[in-house]
């Protein structure tokens, strides 16, 4: 059984055929060439997978592929505004919130989620919006700096 | 971050550049951008996915294997067998002439650690690969496991490995374990005030990279195959799959250098040499990649140690005796833990001058997950161990811990156990800068101290040295060496190779060759079960050689930039 998908990837109308039961990873991945979702572990334990489904985070090895007909989805690599980087990847940049780079663009979406719904987190409230993607190099801290540093970085710019 | 330039300065070109400085990584706007190409980033048409079906028994001769149901399910199109392999066993570092070829890459008829691959199979899908492994019936006649380092080696322990042919590495043809003499132990226990004991036992820890395991092959028109890898010793996993496959290295093109988390664990080279023997006999692309309950446990952690040390200590703090039996626990084949076996002989016996010191330490061998490099092995558990027990000594004489250790620091001019003498030492001046830190008050005489005095005249000296040679305690599996094996192939032992100090890639030092040649290990032979013999002292063990994994461990325990 297959199904074909139509969906916005970052600004851009695409269209794929899945198979049936084919998850949203694999449709990003392998049909539709944005590899910058990663698979950690594919049973929803690390969030190296998350994108964004009409602005919320979703864990994309979890979600069925069909489920983003007609719908908005967001990757790292829509995070950028033409040649300008996002302040998030600027923080990360600057703030060595990246080692092996493997769980930062999920991490990057999750971060992402947070500063759109609330765009001057507290510490705490930063921990929670990653509470689940691993990160197995930095330490976590840097990552958590990065972030809040972004939120004063975008605050600059709305000026 | 905080550089102490004032320390030593009169040693030192100040005029850094980079040091202190932040440095951009090279590769970040490609991390946070998304651009960065991992491995199974790179789209690859026509895939071949390759699962293994894995041992559900830590120990166990296999009767037989039924692919026949794996081979009717659609989408299959081969199974690999211990029969296909070009070279029946290997070890990674036999291409450095150290070590014994010791594991085979399928099953050669028994297993030896739950999860080791028996078969591969070769699908149009993941999933049709999965649904394969699921149908394949292995039928297991289960043999006695042992688990412990210590059970490992008494008499009767199962035989865990019939390539090494006993529980143990044998070092340099005829050591058991890794041997450091340094003056006499047993008599400085005996005039010592006291005696301080402790036992350290690491756990097996998994790297865990974020990325696991894995590789794509695609083979080329001109008989080469491209191989886009997470290793991360790029030339060592291709060199190691080039003589796993008996290929010239010219034939295979390596692309990594992208690694999602290594840590150690990316250097086995486990997948590619299955992956290209897969793209080898298909003539297709393969994929074979872990997945996360595979990382978690086949991909080798760093192993279990366990420490056992022996302190004299006289009442002023002076520590005049130090005995070490390190165990390392290698899991069923060797990997990289001979190697780390010797790392944590050169470790030993920390950053200390002890004028007596004695340490043994194994490679053993055990029905648990082979374990191998990761983040100092050999020397952080070494270290676990080690500071721990500076700890337990302090307690034992009532003396404040960091005073202990600037009492028994190296100094520049002391003779170590390893029979070069002590340049560039700073860890006084380390446990200075800790205390100030940590506002932990130091004695007047502490405070003022330094690496530069004291050490040398006396301290210089070699010691006189009975070497008392350790002998492991038996001859072990006896019963289980006979009947194997039923392939017909044969335990075809690796050849034993001369004895050389290896240089794994991202692990090692500066390592330079042996030049003593080793008599061949021999097989079989009767284990001598003398408790220990006095020989006259000639040349004492020689650990490892001179400057061998010098700059990882001397960073570890203070010495300081020249
Ligand atoms: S790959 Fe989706 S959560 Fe790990
Ligand atoms: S940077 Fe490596 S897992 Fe986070």
């Amino acid at each position: 059984m297959t199904k074909a998908v139509r969906l916005e990837l970052n600004g851009s109308p695409v269209a794929a055929v899945a198979e049936g039961g084919e998850n949203l990873l694999a449709l990003l991945r392998e049909r539709l060439g944005d590899t910058s979702p990663k698979a950690g572990c594919l049973q929803g334990t690390c969030g190296a997978c998350t994108v964004l489904l009409d602005g919320e985070p979703v864990l994309a090895c979890l979600t069925l592929a069909e489920l983003a007909d007609g719908r908005r989805v967001t990757t790292v690599r829509g995070l950028q505004d033409g040649p300008r980087l996002h302040p998030l990847q600027e923080a990360f940049m600057d703030g060595f919130a990246a080692q092996c780079g493997f769980c930062t663009p999920g991490m990057l979406i999750a971060a992402k989620a947070l500063l759109d719904r609330e765009p001057n987190p507290t510490r705490e409230q930063v921990i929670e919006a990653i509470a689940g993607n691993v990160c197995r190099c930095t330490g976590y801290t840097p990552i958590v700096e990065a972030i809040l540093d972004a939120a004063r970085r975008l605050a600059g710019r709305r000026g | 971050m905080r550089i102490r330039k004032e320390l030593f300065a009169d040693e030192r070109d100040d005029a850094l550049r980079l040091v202190g400085q932040p440095v951009r990584r090279q590769d970040i706007e490609g991390h946070v951008t998304g651009r960065s190409t991992f491995f199974d980033d790179h789209p690859v048409a026509g895939l071949l996915h390759l699962r293994c079906v894995r041992s559900s028994e830590h120990h166990a001769r296999i009767r037989a294997i039924d692919t026949s149901a794996a081979e009717r399910t659609p989408g299959v199109r081969r199974i690999l067998r211990y029969a296909d392999l070009p070279k029946k066993a290997h070890n990674i570092l036999t291409i450095f002439n150290f070590g014994i070829d010791d594991e085979p890459a399928l099953a050669d008829g028994k297993v030896r650690y739950r999860g080791e691959p028996i078969v591969a199979v070769l699908a149009e899908s993941r999933r049709a690969a999965d649904e394969a492994v699921a149908k394949v019936r292995v039928d297991y006649e289960p043999l006695p496991a042992v688990f412990d380092v210590e059970e490992a080696l008494k008499p009767g322990a199962p035989l865990v490995n019939e390539y090494i042919g006993r529980n143990w590495f044998r070092y340099w043809g005829d050591y058991d374990c890794q041997q450091i003499r340094f003056g006499d132990v047993e008599a400085a226990l005996r005039s010592a005030d006291l005696v301080v004991e402790g036992r350290y036992q690491m756990s097996p820890i998994e790297h865990a990279p974020l990325e696991t395991n894995g590789c794509i092959v695609v083979p080329a028109e001109d008989g080469r195959f491209t191989v886009y890898t997470c290793t991360q010793g790029l030339f060592f996993s291709l060199d190691n799959t080039a003589a796993q496959l008996k290929i010239e290295s010219n034939r295979l093109h390596f692309i990594g250098g992208t690694v999602g988390g290594g840590f150690g664990g990316k250097v086995d080279t486990v997948v590619e040499p299955l992956a290209v023997l897969a793209a080898m006999l298909t003539g297709r692309p393969v994929r074979y990649v872990f997945s996360r309950a595979e990382e978690m446990q086949v991909s080798s952690p760093r192993g279990a140690e366990r420490i056992y040390i022996r302190d004299g200590v006289m009442r002023d703090g002076r520590i005049v005796a130090r005995e070490i039996t390190h165990y390392h626990d290698a899991g069923a084949y060797s990997r990289l833990s001979t190697y780390g076996t010797i790392k944590s002989a050169a470790h030993h016996p920390g950053p200390y001058w002890i004028p007596n010191v004695r340490v043994d330490s194994w490679c053993v061998f055990t029905n648990r997950t082979p374990s191998s490099a990761m983040r100092g092995f050999g020397v952080t558990g070494g270290d676990f161990a080690l500071e721990s027990h500076m700890d337990a000594v302090a307690r034992a004489i009532g003396m404040d811990p960091m005073e202990l250790r600037i009492k028994n620091a190296y100094r520049d001019g002391d003779m170590k156990a390893h029979r070069k003498l002590t340049q560039g030492a700073a860890l006084i001046e380390c446990v200075q800068v800790a205390a100030e830190l940590a506002g932990w008050p130091l004695s007047e005489d502490a405070r003022r101290d330094s690496s530069r005095v004291g050490g040398g005249g006396e301290r210089a000296r070699i010691p006189p040295t009975p070497i008392a040679r350790t002998r492991a305690p038996a001859a072990t599996g006896t019963g289980a060496r006979a009947e194997l094996p039923r392939s017909g192939t044969g335990f075809a032992a690796g050849e034993p190779r001369r004895a050389m100090t290896p240089p794994p890639s991202r692990t090692g030092g500066t390592g330079s060759p042996s030049t003593r040649p080793e008599p061949e290990p021999r097989r079989g032979e009767p284990i001598r079960n003398e408790p220990e013999r006095r020989e006259p002292p000639p040349e004492p063990p020689r650990p490892a050689s001179g400057g061998h994994g010098a700059i990882r461990f001397s960073s570890v325990f203070g010495s300081r930039r020249r």
